[in-house]
């Protein structure tokens, strides 16, 4: 909780200031934090921005981003059974990659509760919100964010909590095709997101085509 | 305009995000597409992050074998945190 809380902080001030930077309004950056809560399509939407708004090219553009939540969301339902309807279809909209992998991590311990899942979510949406907004309002005045390794949480993150999977899971190969294809898509497509699709896709196919063998 | 380009993000985001919960829950998954699932966060998130830790400079990739033995032995803030401190001193020494 306190790690997903302080990983948040620099990529927040960072998409804030790189908002403004890019001519979107503090109370603009708050609202898109607010109703979008997806990071990684936020920053994509922020690098397109310009005026007039080119609106298909940012809809598509997340879209295709966050088609993977499409995955993500079908590998989490059998641990949301006990959440009911209504609650169910709110959590989702909380599926940012952070709860996400949180709440399949706690899946590992026990069972996935509704007072888990939005115990994690809210804080964590709350300060998605207040981290961008302040970014918007402090500007560009973050200069060079990598000279701090900021840009490097993301990747620090995501590798424990893989670390985490794959201590439970023990499977390498799903690993191994995800890279590869990942990489050659991202060399091949770079500045694009395709390497994200393709990565989930042949590591999820690699997984199905030697299901019930090891590893 | 910029309020029409939020929701047009927003619809395409929720819809992502409730799609494929919608589509097992209602249609029944075998016990092959059931590992498939099961390794969509191994393949996901791997992609994500291939990139950054296996083609960005020999800092980024020492920093990640850093944070993974780290992660190894120790509570997570505790791996983060050494792996971006890692890869702060890392550019410092290789550029």
């Amino acid at each position: 909780m306190l790690p997903l809380l302080i990983s948040v902080i620099p990529f927040g001030l960072i998409l804030g200031a790189l908002s403004v930077d890019r001519g979107l309004s503090p109370l603009e950056s708050m609202l898109m934090s607010g109703l979008v809560f997806a990071g990684s399509a936020q920053f994509v939407a922020a690098g397109l921005w310009q005026h007039p708004i080119p609106i298909l090219a940012i809809v598509a553009s997340t879209a295709l981003i966050n088609s993977r939540h499409l995955l993500m969301g079908a590998a989490l339902e059998s641990h949301m059974r006990g959440f009911g309807r209504i609650p169910g279809y709110v959590a989702l909209f909380f599926l940012a990659d952070e709860i996400w992998a949180t709440a399949l991590r706690r899946t590992i311990e026990g069972p996935l509760t509704p007072a888990y899942y939005f115990g994690l979510a809210i804080p964590f949406y709350v300060s998605w919100l207040f981290w961008t907004t302040l970014g918007a309002l402090i500007g560009s005045a973050i200069a060079h964010p990598e000279r701090y390794g900021f840009d490097f949480a993301f990747a620090a993150v995501f590798l424990v909590v893989l670390f985490g999977l794959w201590k439970h899971q023990r499977r390498l190969l799903p690993i191994v095709a995800s890279a590869a294809a990942a990489l050659i898509v991202w060399k091949l497509a770079p500045g694009g997101v395709w390497y994200i699709f393709a990565g989930g896709l042949a590591g999820t196919s690699a997984a199905i085509l030697t299901a019930g063998r090891a590893p | 305009m910029a309020l029409l380009t939020f929701f047009g993000m927003l619809a395409v985001t929720y819809g992502a995000r409730i799609g494929g919960y919608w589509f097992v829950r209602r249609y029944p998954v075998g016990p092959r597409l059931k590992a498939g699932l099961e390794a969509v966060p191994l393949a996901v998130l791997t992609a994500i992050i291939a990139p950054m830790v296996l083609a960005t400079g020999p800092a980024e990739s020492l920093a990640a074998v850093a944070t993974l033995l780290l992660a190894w032995r120790f509570p997570v803030l505790v791996a983060v945190l050494g792996g971006i401190l890692t890869v702060v001193l890392l550019r410092m020494l290789v550029g």
